[in-house]
Parts: C-alpha cells; structure tokens; sequence
C-alpha cells in the first residue's frame, strides 16, 4: 500500500501525528553560574517526562533532542565544549539555553574571575560565565532558568554577598525576548522540583515544534499553570490551619505556620505535586515552607525559624473562628464514629423494615 | 615553581624528555566545573605534572557572618547540589553542640536513615552513570579496542548472579543512556531518592531537619514505605557487587600495572557517620567516646596505619594552609577561639580561626591559581601537614572502619582487617554476605570499588536502623524535636561524611549571631592546590603518577585514565578545579582534538 505524497492517504496513526516544525534541537545546559548543581541533579530525578523520555524519543511529535549538559554529558573538555563554540557561532541552531546558578557581577574587580567555562586559548585565562551568557542569548531559541539562582539570584545574592550576583533576567533585562519572540522561562526552586523543570522544557519543545502556543508565563516569568498557586492552597495541613490547630512542635502532622512555614504568601505547587513521584515536599511532611521558589529569597524570608510577622494576626484571627469549628464538628465527628444502632446480633430487626413473610407473629 | 613530594614515575628517565601539553576543560560527568591541564610524555607514556585550580567562588563564609545560627543548616546545604543534605546534617551537628541541644534517638534515627539513603542514591548514580561511562563498551572501543576484544572473549566469573556473559556485555549495558544497566540504575537512584525523601523531606535541599531534630512525622507507613524500597535496593546490591567486582578486577588482568593508574601514598582521612543516639550527647568534652560510637568510625590513617579514631585530635589538628590560592591571608586576623572546651589551644589556622578575604585575579600557575584552599592535617609525631585524601569517601570510610574494628551491628561488622555486610533474603536472591578487605592500593580502581561495596554497607546499616526506629515507634517514643535556646556566645562543630569524604563544619556565635563559620567539605582536601610549603594537592599527585594506557597516541588522546584517576575521587566542585602541569624540556602544545561527529 502507498501513499501519496500530498499525505491524503497518510496511513493510520500517521494522520494524527504531524512531523515536528523542527527535526532536531540542542539542550545546551550551562551549570557555571553560582550554583551547585542541583538543578541539574535534580531533574535525573524527574519521571513526567524523565530525562531518558526526552532523549530516546519515548514522546510522539517532538523533535531529536540532544543534551549537553556537563554532568551528564559522554565528552570532556574541547568534545564538549566545541559545542558551546559552534552555537556562539550561528553553527549549532536551532538550540535551547538552559542557565543554572546566579549571574556574578564581573564588573566591580579589576581583574579575576568569579565563575568561568573553559578557557581562552589566546590569554589562557578562564572564560567568565557572563561572556558565555552574552555570546549564546542572541543565538538561542529560548533561555530557561532552572532553579531559584538563575531565576532571580537565590542564596548566593544574600544580603553581604561579595560577587554581587544576580539573576538572568536582571542581567539580560526583564524584558530580554529571544530571537524567536519568547521571553526567559523562569523555572524557580532550589533546587528546582525536578517534574516542574521537566515539564517547561516538554512544553517548550511542544512550542518549538509548533504543536503549543506560547507558553503562559505571570510576571516573574513562571510558568503559570505550575506557580499559580501557593504553598498553602495545595498544602494537605491547610485543613489544621482553618481549624485554628497549629504546632509548635516539630514532628507534628499539624500546620506548622507558627514555626515559620512562609505557605500561604509563596508561589509553589509542591505540598501537591509532592518532590518526587508524589513523595516528599515541604509542609506536607513537616518542613516549615521557606520560600525557596520566590525572588525575596533568602533574605525575606529569614530567620526561617521564627514565625512569619504575618502569620501572627491572620493565625489569631483564625483561631477564634477555628476553634468554634473544630468543637462543632467534633460532635459531628464522634457522631461520625459511632455504627448506626440497628446493626447488632439477636432476633430483632430494627432497621425499619417490616417483613410480612418471614418473621415470627410474636416479635412483631 | 615548587618541587613536587614525589617525583613522576617515568620509566624513560634520564632519555631526553618530549612532553605535550593537554588539556580537557571541563571534566565532565561530575558535580562543578573541574579542568584538567596536564604535560604528558608520550615516549614514556606517563603523565608528567599538573597543577589544580578552581573557577568559582560564592562566599559562604562571608555572607553566613551576622545571620541567625539556627539558619546555617538551609544556607549550607545549597553550596553542594548533590550532597546538599549532608552539609545540612552537618550543620545541624555544629547547631546541636553549640545550642546544647540533644535530638531524641528516634530523630537520630530517621537522620540516618535519610542519610543512608543518600550515600545509596549518590554512589549509585556516580558510579554506573557517571563514572560508568569511563567502563562502557563506546568508551573502551574508543580508547583501548585490544582490551574491549579481550573483553568479549572474557566471561564474567560471576555471570551466575548479574547474567551478563561476559566482561564486553558489562561494558555495553553501561553505554549512556542506550546501555540497559545504565537506565537500570537511573531507576534505582530514583528509588533510592524517594526513600531519602520520606526521611528528609527533599532532595536535595532537605525541608525537615533542624537542629535539635527532624519535622519528619513518624508513622509505621513512614518506615513501611521505607523499607519496602529499601528491600528492592538490597537486591539490586546482590547483582551490582559482583558485577563490579567482575569488571574491576577485569581491569587490572587485562592491563598489568593497571594498579599505577590515580595511585598515592596511602593517606585517609574520614571524620565518621550515622551517629549513635544511645551513646551521642553533641558535648565536646565527650566528642571522643561518641565519635567512637559512630556506625561509620572516624580515623586518619598513614601509611596504612590507623593513627587516630579520635574526634578531638582529629580536630584540633585541621590546618587550612593557602600557597596558591586567591585569598588574604588571616595570620593577623581575629583569633577567635583561643582553646576548645577542653582547653586545648586552637591553632590560627584551624577553620574556628580562619577569616575568608577573597582577592580576585589572574590565574598564574606560578603563583595563585586557585579558588580553594589548601586543607591539611598535622601529625603530630612527624609536624608534617598531610595532604589527606578521602579515597572519593568510600575507600576511607571502609579502611577506617575495618582498620577500628569497632562496628558491629548485627547486618555489618568490622573485624580489624575487613568489613562484612550481609544482606537477608529477597524476593528472588537468598541471603548473601559480601566482604570488602583492606587493599594493597589507594588507586583508581579501589576507589571505585569501594563505592559500590559502600553502597551495600548503607543498605544494611539502613535495614538496622529500621529496626531501631520501629523499636521507638512501638515503645511509643514519637518525640522526633527537642526544644532549645540559642545562647548569646558559644561555638560548636559537626563532623560527617559527605558521600565523597570528609566534612566538618565550625562555628563561632557571638550576640546570639553568626561570628565565625566555615564549612570544609571533601573536595577541597581532594581537590586543593600546592600549599605554602609546596605540597601538592590529592588530585595532583595521584595524576602525576598515573601510567597511560590509552592506545591513541597525542592525535586521537582522549585521557581516559587520567579521566578514571580523577573520577575516581568522586570530584563535587561548585568550586570548581583545573589542573596544569609544569614546564619540561621540550614543549609542544597541542589541544586535545575534536572527536567524532556531532551526534
């Protein structure tokens, strides 16, 4: 059987399946910021879609994906770097920047480095991240940040910091668009949650291939669908919170707002979603939420051991009303607990129901 | 340029000497950015020199000073992205001394189970995804394809129990990606993941420790979910033993002298793990006894001698010396801790002393050339500053252990010259004992294999902690926090064992704010520059004495054993390391060229 070359007769399967818009695209993944590669750690933990989906082709519609990323990558050295080469070129096209780690300031010494990648083979001295980064944005695709660092600075741009760092969007402008229309993909967390990052990069290749519009991103450029919501909106000990019920033990399933938990105020879906495969999270199984996904981290939220200044009058002005409730449905709740009467041994039957046939005259 | 303490190994020695400069910037396949630039003789076909140098810098030290100390435990655990958690653990180990705080043993448990957890995903992934791929078919075919045909022609003496045929069927399962073990442990790290974050909340940031205990909620679904995974990794450690072993004792028949390749003299450093509620109070004046109790037991060993299992002397003789690093140096700086608890007086340049002045510049492998600093310990017998290695954390963490003959709990037991770990029936594989002896090296090859015997050694200590965290459970013992006051002046210091060696942490508090507080990891020891008196760094020496047995000459040279040597130490370099050799004779400078097409 053929078909023709108009694709009228594609075969079955085929007539729902378009080529992709793109054959091939490059992941090229730079870990040289101020980081600690966590990011890039953590989304070998990720399973929707994991990294061996991606990369064997396991997803219908998407392009050959092929990743560079120097803690997974097969080559070494100038093997691995010729590709970052190639694409501050114009060779290696069409590819996707993804930044991990907060941008240094390179400008306020005189001389030296605070991170670098590779080396100058004219000068012998190392090659500044910041000089990647302005090499390869005009280039590429799309830039996404993978992590709370690149996002908007993270732990290492706290307050007394020495390297003036930064994230990728107050380095490159917030309003920084890519050669193809789109704006920097913020993926926040730290480190990222490994399904949230994996997710955005699926979503961008669906763009790429022309089977997504672009992609839905809020002001701080997150993806909207993954950080709508926050902590305590998808939190499972929210329920303790409306009834006033709050700990000040750690190691309680109760809400844990007065130890410091930040939920209620921070963009995060992980007490849902869980950190990996549904298991872990934050306040969920009793870490106090402190705001690691936010641009206010860490500074804002710190000392993160200390109840947040807010929590305090929206935590007493629950408690009134929570304790109300808790006490009304705790009679509900016993009621609750308790067998309807007319389930027991013995000859009588007292469910309501009147046999005419089987039951004996004397104990009707 | 400064002498090196051992001179190169170069059989050649004497002939005139050609040496070609290569380099390989980055390292791959490790955690931060590392670079190795290396002068190779080819006629001799050894590695001649090479320096190491770091291309990061965040300033943890720097920015700590003047936060809250109950802070340290989240700040710390983002300078590692891979054992982050382990830094947490150990600040929370300084928090609990300084705070004079003791967590209730079921905390201390589910801490250990957490752990356990991390040192079974980390080695795992390091050792079959990452330094695998040093092994597989792709590599050696590339590299060495007289020893990839002796690997076909090789069967695997324990194929009965991993049924991989032979020594080549290793090698191809661990191709990246397409190799069917490989995906196989990617799997197995996942799972392995999932049982540290029902201990620890998150990898691998954790978001339940804290000092004086854990926010974990303890539940018998907790430790159910736990252990079930857990029984699934104790098979899969019946296969990945033998299979190692198979494959790493391969190596050293298919290449004689293959024992040459990241060998040093035998000096280990481990500061101990998985602390012992029943006998560990976090007081200094105990710090001996209780680090004796450890289920990992702390030690430094020289020569192959155990010279010291003692937390204390272990760390009043921390020396971070500089040479060769961007730093100021703090001889004139504030001392701020005269004598530890005991009275002991504390050295200007132990960490509870050192002020961090970061001095930005050009790299000169001459002069300064290097982000880190130069740790070191003091033997006191012979005043020599020891550049101890951790043997990537596994080979020393055995060694010590073995060597101590202290551990005994039940699944795992040091008996003075060996570790036994035994693992009980599982769904398809009876029980099993493994042993893991002391070896004649500290090399590539023993290094790696300890990793993966120090996987099964987790797994079992895992399986005991179990034990004792249900033991708590059903005597009703839910406690997991102990309340405490952060004190206006003190100081405190935690010891562990990161997944690739050595940690400690050191604080000093002043107005109830921190002072002082400086983190010193595994790799700066492994990773450290030539210090002030010219000593070079782990990494250094051991590439210096690596033989090559690369069958590619300077046009196709891939480095594949300088690249098993420094893999073998398990690099983790958010502050990253480049390596540079010393002049020669003659010098030609080549860079290593491209390789294959773009795939």
């Amino acid at each position: 059987m053929s078909s023709d070359a108009a694709g009228t007769t594609a075969p079955y399967g085929r007539k729902t399946q378009r080529e992709p818009g793109v054959k091939e695209v490059h992941v090229l993944w730079i870990t040289a910021g101020l980081g600690c590669d966590g990011d890039s750690v953590s989304i070998t933990a990720a399973t929707q879609p994991s990294i061996e989906d991606l990369l064997l082709g396991a997803i219908p519609g998407l392009p050959k994906v092929h990743l560079h990323n120097p803690v997974l990558a097969y080559e070494n050295g100038d093997e691995f770097m010729k590709f970052w080469y190639e694409a501050a070129e114009g060779r290696l096209d069409p590819f996707i920047l993804v930044v991990e780690g907060s941008i240094p300031n390179e400008t306020i010494k005189k001389e030296g480095y605070w991170a670098a990648l590779g080396t100058d083979k004219t000068t012998g001295q190392p090659i500044t991240t910041c000089t990647w980064i302005d090499r390869l944005a005009p280039k590429a695709l799309a830039i996404v940040t993978a992590g709370t660092c690149s996002a908007y600075g993270g732990i290492h741009a706290m307050e007394g910091n020495p390297t003036g760092c930064m994230g990728l969007a107050d380095y490159l402008g917030w309003d920084w668009k890519s050669k193809a229309g789109l704006p920097i993909v913020n993926v926040p967390g730290c480190p990222v949650q490994p399904d949230n990052f994996m997710e955005t990069l699926l979503y961008l290749l669906y763009q790429i291939s022309g089977l997504a519009p672009m992609i839905p991103l809020d002001d701080q450029l997150r993806p909207k669908w993954l950080f709508e919501q926050t902590v305590h909106e998808g939190c499972d000990r929210a329920g303790y919170y409306e009834q006033g019920d709050f700990t000040l033990q750690y190691g309680s399933p109760k809400c844990l707002v007065k130890l410091g938990c930040w939920g209620p105020v921070v963009n995060c879906n992980v007490p849902k979603r869980g950190w990996m495969n549904g298991i872990g999270g934050c306040p969920n199984v009793g870490g106090i939420c402190i705001g690691c996904t936010m641009p206010g981290f860490p500074d804002k939220f710190m000392p993160f051991m200390d109840e947040p200044p807010g929590a305090k009058l929206s935590t007493s002005a629950v408690a009134v009303y929570g304790r109300t409730i808790r006490a009304l449905r705790s009679f509900t709740h016993a009621s609750l607990n308790k067998e309807p009467k007319w389930r027991h041994k013995g000859a009588n039957l007292n469910t309501g129901y009147k046999p005419s046939t089987y039951q004996e005259e004397s104990s009707k | 340029m400064s002498t090196l303490a051992t001179p190169p190994q170069a059989p050649s020695a004497g002939k005139p000497t050609k040496l070609v400069d290569m380099s390989w910037d980055p390292i791959t396949r490790i955690v931060g950015s590392l670079g190795i630039y290396t002068k190779i003789d080819f006629d001799a076909r050894t590695v001649a020199q090479c320096h190491s140098t770091s291309s990061i810098f965040r300033g943890y030290s720097i920015f700590m000073k003047g936060k809250d100390p109950r802070d340290a435990h989240f700040i710390t655990s983002r300078i590692c992205g891979i054992c982050g958690d382990n830094h947490a653990t150990c600040a929370n180990y300084a928090q609990n001394m300084a705070f004079g705080v003791k967590p209730p043993p079921l905390a201390e448990w589910i801490i250990n189970l957490g752990e356990a957890a991390e040192y079974m995903f980390d080695h795992n992934i390091y050792q079959d995804n990452l330094v695998g791929v040093d092994f597989c078919e792709q590599m050696v075919k590339e590299t060495n394809p007289s020893v990839l045909a002796l690997a076909e022609r090789t069967p695997c003496p324990n194929a009965n129990i991993h049924k991989f045929k032979t020594i080549a069927d290793i090698m191809r399962a661990l191709n990246p990606f397409t190799g069917e073990f490989y995906r196989e442990a990617l799997v197995m790290s996942r799972l392995a993941r999932e049982m540290f974050c029902l201990m620890e909340g998150r990898h691998v940031h954790p978001s339940t420790l804290y000092p004086g205990g854990v926010g974990t909620v303890p539940t018998i679904q907790l430790f159910t979910d736990y252990l079930i995974r857990l029984m699934k990794y104790v098979e899969f450690m019946k296969k990945v033993v033998p299979l190692h072993d198979d494959l790493f004792d391969f190596f050293y028949q298919a290449l004689p002298g293959y024992e040459k390749v990241g060998e040093r003299r035998i000096l280990l450093g481990c500061w101990g793990s998985f602390n012992n509620p029943d006998v560990c109070d976090y007081t200094y004046k105990n710090m001996a006894q209780w680090g004796r109790s450890m289920f990992v037991t702390p030690g430094v060993i020289v020569d192959g001698k155990l010279i010291t299992t003692d937390l204390v002397d272990i760390n009043l003789n921390i020396r971070i010396l500089l040479g060769s690093s961007f730093y100021d140096d703090w001889e004139e700086g504030e001392q701020f801790v005269k004598a530890d608890p005991l009275g002991n007086p504390i050295d200007k340049r132990h960490p509870w002393n050192q002020t961090t002045t970061p001095r930005p510049q050009k790299r000169n492998f001459d002069g300064k050339y290097s982000w880190v600093m130069s740790p070191r310990w003091l033997d006191q017998r012979t005043n020599q500053n020891l550049a101890l290695d951790t043997g990537g954390g596994p080979l020393a963490r055995l060694w010590t252990t073995a060597l101590a003959g202290l551990v005994d709990m039940g699944y795992v037991k040091a008996t003075g010259l060996s570790v036994k770990i035994y693992l009980p029936k599982t769904t398809s594989m009876p029980e099993v004992e493994f042993e893991w002896k002391i070896p004649k090296w500290s090399n590539a090859i023993e290094r790696d294999r300890a990793r993966t015997y120090f996987q099964a050694y987790s797994a079992a200590a895992a399986l005991y902690f179990v034990e004792k965290a249900l033991a708590e459970l059903h005597a009703g013992n839910t406690k997991t926090w102990t309340e405490f006051k952060v004190p206006e002046e003190a100081i405190g210091c935690g010891f562990h064992e990161a997944v690739r060696g050595v940690l400690s942490h050191h604080v000093v508090i002043r107005k109830g704010k921190i002072a002082n507080y400086h983190p010193y990891p595994p790799t700066p020891w492994n990773a450290s520059p030539r210090d002030q008196y010219g000593t070079p760094g782990p990494y250094e020496d051991a590439i210096q004495n690596t033989p090559i047995f690369e069958e590619n000459g300077p046009d196709k040279f891939k480095g594949v054993d300088i690249m098993r040597a420094v893999r073998s130490f398990d690099p983790c370099l958010p502050c990253g390391v480049h390596m540079y050799v010393g002049a020669g004779k003659t010098l030609e400078v080549r860079h290593v060229p491209m390789f294959g097409a773009q795939k």
